[in-house]
């Protein structure tokens, strides 16, 4: 074990390979070609169109040992996970890595795979049931955390090479043109398959809706696809894509979204060109909706607004706040359907979007975006891992990345959820770290990291709550009383890997 | 400063019995609230409401607002005993439901007395404001206005006062009218703030917005809300323009030179400056302070005058 530079005690080596503990946020970078893969050649008249999934995994050469990937667009309406890892145990495979953009809850499905042997680690955060269970010491299935950019970096790098990538294709032709725009699985933009597109060394396109040739627009090209599929669903579109994303009414979530738009305009951000991301949480639309007002009110042309897109984004956009949008994903119905008619909304991969490695990438370019939390600490490092619970149960996202890209990454939480307070004297799990982090806003006061005195001055200066963070956590604390900690085994079951492929922090087991 | 100044544009009421929303009080900017203890409470709450008001009271004491309980009515049985778990916790007033005349004005003024000197407060420290909710209320209020020396506001409610006419309440409120003049008047002849009613629907923001700007037209000087959400469009009705600012600063100027030169009349641009034109001026300058539009120190004698 070695301690990285945010104190956290750290594996250098973890089931059979080697890490690098965290350092800092802007240094590391290994010396070595991006991934290659082999030529194929495809002679005229040649199908690529296999009868199921069973025909494409044995066509693909997948063997035990080795790494699948999928993506994670359909969110929790995805199906192709589960039942790939089903045709994986109904052919007797074992140890299979899985390597996809994100676990969702509704993969609980393969928790009998895991113990069975079937799939033995996740190259990948997951979200929900497999993450809990591990760290309550229940499932045995080592977890590699990762941001999209450094899964993007991952793939890029080869540090973890997929073999076999199964892309959810929701408009696809017989040569594998595709994209995500139409079709009963529409889920709009595809950023997240695009670098597995690119580099798994077998990429396999399945859909539930086999179009003549050519599909239109191609996401993901028929250069890069070696075999389809048809399956009868690629899931349930009712959980794919919200209907609606809403500002939220709650007036303390109003509040901090008020105070949020503040820090932006009082850092001096909001001028011609002005970037910006948000996450699709109540919350933070209120944040884009208090933003956009003051865009009106001072008559501001954005330039670009990136990362998850939403109804509310596109409006943005239609309605000229913005010149472009930068789309790694759909989070609902409006989104899909402007991706796939407005030139001005692009789809772009998580590679442009966020991977450190890559000549520089979109966030680099961002002038503010808004983060979550789940807790922070007095040093401004943010979980958004792990709950108070300590169970692993949430994915990255594009948290790290971002925070580290934007000129001012802003932390909206509220400073009491579920009785707990968000301010601790040391997160639970390191996600980001505070050196990335400028402001954290809460409902009860604003902290400002010391790296910014002018924009501490100027937000006293217009009245706003300021407050020291070790003062507005006695302030939370004095309500809430003082958490007992946690208790943890030494066993490692999961890494947080930062951007950049460094640990700066693992998930331990959790006492029973 | 004397209390009958303070300002007030906003009351916003907070449920007795809902801890999740006590809670946030000190985080909402809000001039005032009014922790309910009678209509938002339902009977079985009525004793855990008061447990809750007492050590929210307890919990927050560096007042950042106005803090007022609105107890349950004088004619109920639940009324003394709100006041004796809350008046330990030194709210700055009562608001008083269904003051309907001075009597029960008087009344809940000898009961406070009782309390002050039990608590070794001096007299007169909780204030009142008389809600007037009642066709009868409304009659009677020019007498109750004066009932007591610690009524700092006259409160209109016209959920109440429209049952009592039985009719319905309308968004542009025209059946409102007669009621809010009468409590207007009755308000500013005795040298009280009137606060208007509340706007129930807390999503329709035009209509918050249209009542707020009729009621600051007819000279209410702040509004009791429902809803935190409510706050920033009242406030930014009760907001001075900026050309009233500016007067209110040069009236300033002016009286202090007058003052100086040992009179309290002066003119300026011709017009004449004296007290109540010196007291407005106040009043604007202290909600464009309450506002952050300017940094300025209200000195009394400059108000007022030297004894």
């Amino acid at each position: 074990m070695a301690r990285n530079s945010l104190g956290r005690e750290v594996p250098e080596t973890w089931h059979g390979r080697r890490y690098d503990p965290y350092q800092d946020p802007f240094s590391r970078m290994p010396t070595t070609d991006r991934a290659t893969r082999p030529l194929v050649r495809r002679n005229p008249g040649e199908s690529k169109v296999l009868p199921s999934l069973r025909a494409a995994i044995e066509k693909s050469g997948l063997r035990d040992g080795m790494t699948i990937a999928t993506h994670h667009h359909l969110r929790n309406g995805d199906v192709l996970l589960n039942l790939i890892v089903g045709e994986l145990d109904a052919m007797g495979f074992r140890d299979i890595c899985i390597a996809s953009s994100s676990v969702h809850p509704v993969h609980a499905e393969i928790i009998p795979a895991i113990r069975k042997g079937v799939v033995t680690r996740c190259e990948t955060g997951v979200n929900g049931l497999i993450g809990e269970l591990a760290t309550k010491g229940e499932l045995d299935f080592p977890i590699v955390v990762r941001s999209h950019g450094g899964r993007a970096r991952m793939l890029v790098t080869d540090e973890v090479p997929v073999d076999v990538a199964f892309i959810a294709a929701p408009c696809c032709d017989e040569t594998g043109n595709l994209n995500g725009v139409s079709g009963p699985s529409a889920c709009g933009s595809l950023g997240y398959a695009f670098t597995d597109a690119r580099y798994a060394r077998k990429v396999v396109a399945v859909t539930d809706n086999l179009v003549r040739y050519p599909a239109s627009p191609v996401s993901i090209s028929q250069s890069d696809v070696d075999y389809v599929v048809v399956i009868e669903s690629l899931g349930d579109p009712k959980k794919i894509v919200s209907t609606t994303t809403r500002v939220t009414r709650d007036p303390a979530g109003l509040l901090i979204a008020h105070y949020a738009a503040e820090v932006i305009d009082a850092a001096g951000l909001l001028k011609d060109g002005f970037s910006f991301q948000t996450g699709a949480g109540g919350t933070s639309l209120a944040v884009a909706d208090a933003i956009k007002r003051k865009m009106l009110a001072q008559k501001i042309h954005g330039s670009f607004g990136c990362g998850g897109i939403t109804g509310y984004f596109v409006d943005m956009l239609e309605e000229g706040y913005f010149q472009t949008l930068f789309d790694v994903q759909c989070f609902d119905l409006r989104a899909v359907e402007s991706i796939g008619k407005n030139l001005k909304h692009r789809e772009i991969s998580a590679d442009l979007y966020a991977n450190p490695f890559n000549r520089g990438s979109v966030v680099n370019m961002l002038d503010a975006v808004i983060l979550g939390a789940t807790e922070v600490d007095v040093h401004f490092n943010v979980n958004v891992n792990t709950e108070s619970n300590g169970y692993l149960l949430h994915n990255t996202g594009g948290h790290s990345d971002t925070a580290a890209g934007a000129k001012l990454a802003v932390v909206v939480a509220p400073s009491i959820r579920g009785r707990l307070p968000i301010v601790r004297d040391e997160v639970t799990t390191i996600t980001t770290p505070g050196e990335t982090i400028d402001v954290v806003v809460t409902e009860r006061g604003i902290a400002v990291s010391d790296a910014h005195v002018e924009l501490k001055q100027e937000l006293v200066r217009r009245r706003l709550p300021v407050k020291d963070i070790r003062q507005l956590q006695a302030e939370i604390n004095a309500l809430t009383g003082e958490p007992r900690p946690l208790e943890f085994e030494d066993k490692v079951i999961a890494l947080i890997e930062y951007r950049d492929g460094s640990i700066i922090d693992v998930v331990r087991q959790v006492k029973a | 400063m004397d209390r009958r100044q303070r300002l007030r544009r906003s009351l916003l009421y907070v449920p007795g019995n809902m801890p999740g929303m006590l809670q946030n009080v000190p985080v909402f900017n809000a001039d005032g609230v009014m922790i309910d203890l009678e209509d938002a409470v339902p009977l079985a709450e009525k004793d855990a409401a008061r447990a809750l008001a007492r050590n929210f009271l307890a919990a927050f004491p560096d007042r950042s607002k106005e803090i007022f309980v609105r107890i349950n009515g004088l004619d109920t049985k639940y009324a003394v005993d709100d006041l004796k778990a809350v008046l330990p916790g030194r709210p700055d007033g009562i608001r008083l439901p269904k003051a309907d005349d001075s009597e029960v004005v008087e009344r809940l003024d000898t009961l406070l007395t009782e309390y002050e000197e039990r608590l070794g407060l001096e007299i007169g420290y909780f204030s009142i404001l008389p809600s007037i909710e009642s066709a009868v209320g409304v009659l009677n209020c020019v007498k109750t206005a004066q009932a007591s020396r610690r009524i700092v506001a006259l409160a209109f409610g016209a959920e109440d006062y429209t049952a009592s006419l039985e009719i319905q309440r309308t968004r542009s409120g025209e059946e409102l009218l007669g009621a809010r003049m009468q409590i207007v008047l009755a308000a500013k002849a005795a040298g009280l703030q009137a606060i208007d009613s509340v706007f129930a629907d807390a999503n329709d923001m035009d209509g918050l917005r249209a009542d707020t700007e009729l009621v600051k037209r007819l000279g209410f000087t702040g509004k009791s809300l429902v809803n935190p959400r409510q706050i920033d469009i009242v406030h930014e009705v009760f907001r001075p323009k900026q050309d009233e600012i500016d007067h209110a600063l040069d009236v300033m100027e002016a009286i202090k030179k007058a003052r100086e030169m040992g009179t309290g009349v002066i003119s300026l641009r011709g017009k004449m400056v004296d007290a109540p034109v010196v007291k407005r001026a106040a009043r604007t300058i202290r909600t464009a302070v309450a506002f952050g539009l300017i940094d300025y120190e209200l000195s009394d004698e400059v108000i007022y005058g030297q004894e």
